[in-house]
């Protein structure tokens, strides 16, 4: 790092990146700081600490209810996404077929377009084929959606891969089958792990596309939703504080399995 | 090195799936979109009249014009904030790098929901704000304004793709080599012509895919307008929303949603045509 960039003093520079910073997290730490607050959300200061809203939250059988549907969704996708990400990352890397480039622009269309679009779509299709509503169709649309991330993370990751080991393998009277479980697989595990943590805290989230696949059970985004029609109580807020925690232990794991990953490719 | 049966057995089942499961849903919206509703039932009777009704009918040309001047603003200010931000990580921050960094990336992977209720709670008007304006004597009465409006949404939308627009820039920047910025300054430029002359250009491509990612994921987004824009901060997006509910005009919906598909892939082409334009410019 070069002296002259990094000495020289930017008083006005610095004291804009921290208020960047602070509008960044203010929100968050308003929305926290009120989970706690005996009076409800609003008015200022917060005044008389109290932990009534998550004993209520966790009281709350519907709550919980949709925190086990939005992880049994989330969890079927991974599986889903990875299966069909892994298979399509492998052709992408090893396969020629015809329409290989236009497939590789097409699969990402999830990610580039709008959720309202691509969660209406799917809707047609699903009415097309006269399928219920239900959280099949919830896992069907995130599950689908999210293949474009599975391959484009597990893509990234079999071009790191060192092929003279399966070359190897495969010389050595390996059928290709136990290559791909026994060298293959083994080698892109942390590639995988990574792809699947992302996949589940996107599925977690997810609202768009859901927004229109959605049956009679909620998913734990849209159950918040359906009650920030009837207004806003502390409840909601101790519950946004606990997808915060669980998002940034995720991240965390997700952050350092990718700099592993990097280390290792280097 | 792979044999046939190998190549088919991994690209078939993933071609049949996305060609399936994808690309017929999206076709079938496009399809849609050529059809017509005829006493509450879809015909399948083949006109350009959804087309025709997004241009003659005024009011999806103004929410359209609203739509891009919210996605315009929200690229704007993301800019603003985003740069800067990422001028001062790459540059000014020393051995605190890493650490905000990942200071940066946090709320980037925190539930979209959960921040734009956040906001909600701060701008109602017996919101945070208001409570704190009345307790610092600044305000005596609520201010309505803050949410149910364009501005709402727009801050909202800037508040979460302030991170992704960092990202790009901020990878941009580090790539700068910095002997260059040395030479500049050596050479007797001023801090600002180096910036302009030199750190601007060079980082233009990542400046160029975060305002792309701002622009395109405002464009079609209908769950802010929903949570804090209120009527008057209604959004493309919603009134496809409507036409796909309430209404139940899904040709009609279906046209508006293809139009917002063509405005996405125009942007994302108008950048790329742009950048690689730029980076040929530099070249020669």
């Amino acid at each position: 790092m070069s002296a002259v960039t990094t000495t020289r003093r930017a008083p006005f520079l610095t004291a804009y990146a921290v208020a960047v910073f602070a509008f960044i997290y203010l929100p968050i730490v308003v929305l926290i700081a009120y989970s706690f607050n005996r009076d409800g959300v609003g008015g200022f200061p917060p005044r008389h600490f109290t932990l009534h809203w998550y004993e209520r939250l966790f009281a709350d059988g519907a709550i919980w209810n949709a925190v086990l549907n939005s992880l049994l969704v989330a969890a079927a996708s991974v599986a889903l996404a990875l299966t069909l990400g892994l298979l399509a990352a492998l052709a992408l890397d090893r396969a020629s077929f015809p329409g290989k480039a236009l497939f590789r622009r097409l699969v990402l269309l999830p990610l580039i377009l709008p959720g309202i679009i691509t969660g209406l779509s799917l809707l047609m299709f699903v009415v097309f084929v006269g399928a219920p509503l239900s959280l099949l169709t919830v896992f069907f649309g995130h599950g689908t959606a999210l293949i474009s991330v599975a391959t484009t993370e597990l893509f990234a990751g079999l071009q790191k891969l060192d092929r003279k080991q399966e070359e190897a393998s495969l010389d050595l009277g390996a059928t290709p089958w136990q290559t791909f479980w026994r060298i293959t697989l083994p080698n892109l595990k942390l590639s995988l792990i990574a792809a699947g943590l992302l996949i589940f805290t996107l599925s977690m989230d997810e609202i768009a596309v859901t927004f229109f696949l959605i049956g009679r059970d909620n998913t734990l985004p849209m159950e918040i939703w359906g009650r920030l029609r009837q207004g806003i109580t502390p409840e909601i807020n101790a519950i946004s504080t606990l997808i915060f925690m669980v998002s940034v232990a995720l991240i965390s794991i997700w952050y350092r399995l990718r700099a592993r990953t990097l280390r290792d490719a280097s | 090195m792979y044999s046939r049966a190998y190549k088919a057995i991994v690209a078939l089942p993933p071609l049949l799936w996305v060609g399936i499961f994808l690309m017929l849903p999206y076709a079938l919206m496009f399809v849609h979109s050529f059809w017509l509703v005829r006493d509450g039932f879809i015909v399948h009777q083949w006109n350009l009249g959804n087309y025709a009704a997004l241009f003659t009918r005024p009011v999806y040309l103004q929410v359209l014009m609203r739509t891009m001047r919210i996605a315009g603003s929200v690229t704007l200010f993301s800019l603003l904030l985003g740069y800067p931000l990422a001028y001062y990580l790459s540059f000014h921050s020393g051995v605190r790098k890493e650490f905000l960094y990942q200071l940066v990336i946090v709320p980037l992977w925190v539930s979209y929901l959960v921040r734009g209720y956040a906001w909600k709670t701060v701008l109602g008007s017996d919101g945070v704000l208001n409570g704190f304006l009345q307790y610092a004597h600044i305000t005596h009465a609520p201010v309505g304004f803050l949410l149910y409006s364009p501005f709402a949404v727009v801050l909202m939308l800037t508040h979460i793709y302030t991170p992704f627009v960092f990202l790009p820039i901020y990878a941009a920047l580090e790539t700068i080599p910095r002997p260059l910025i040395e030479a500049s300054q050596d050479l007797g430029a001023t801090p600002a012509k180096t910036f302009f002359r030199v750190i601007l250009p060079l980082s233009m491509p990542g400046l160029l895919a975060g305002a792309t990612f701002a622009f395109v994921l405002s464009l079609g987004d209908f769950l802010a307008p929903l949570l804090v824009g209120g009527a008057s901060g209604t959004m493309i997006a919603n009134v496809v929303q409507s036409l796909f509910g309430a209404a139940y005009d899904w040709p009609l919906g279906a046209a508006v949603s293809v139009c917002i598909l063509l405005l996405t892939l125009t942007s994302l082409f108008a950048t790329e045509t742009l950048e690689k334009r730029w980076s040929f410019k530099q070249m020669s």
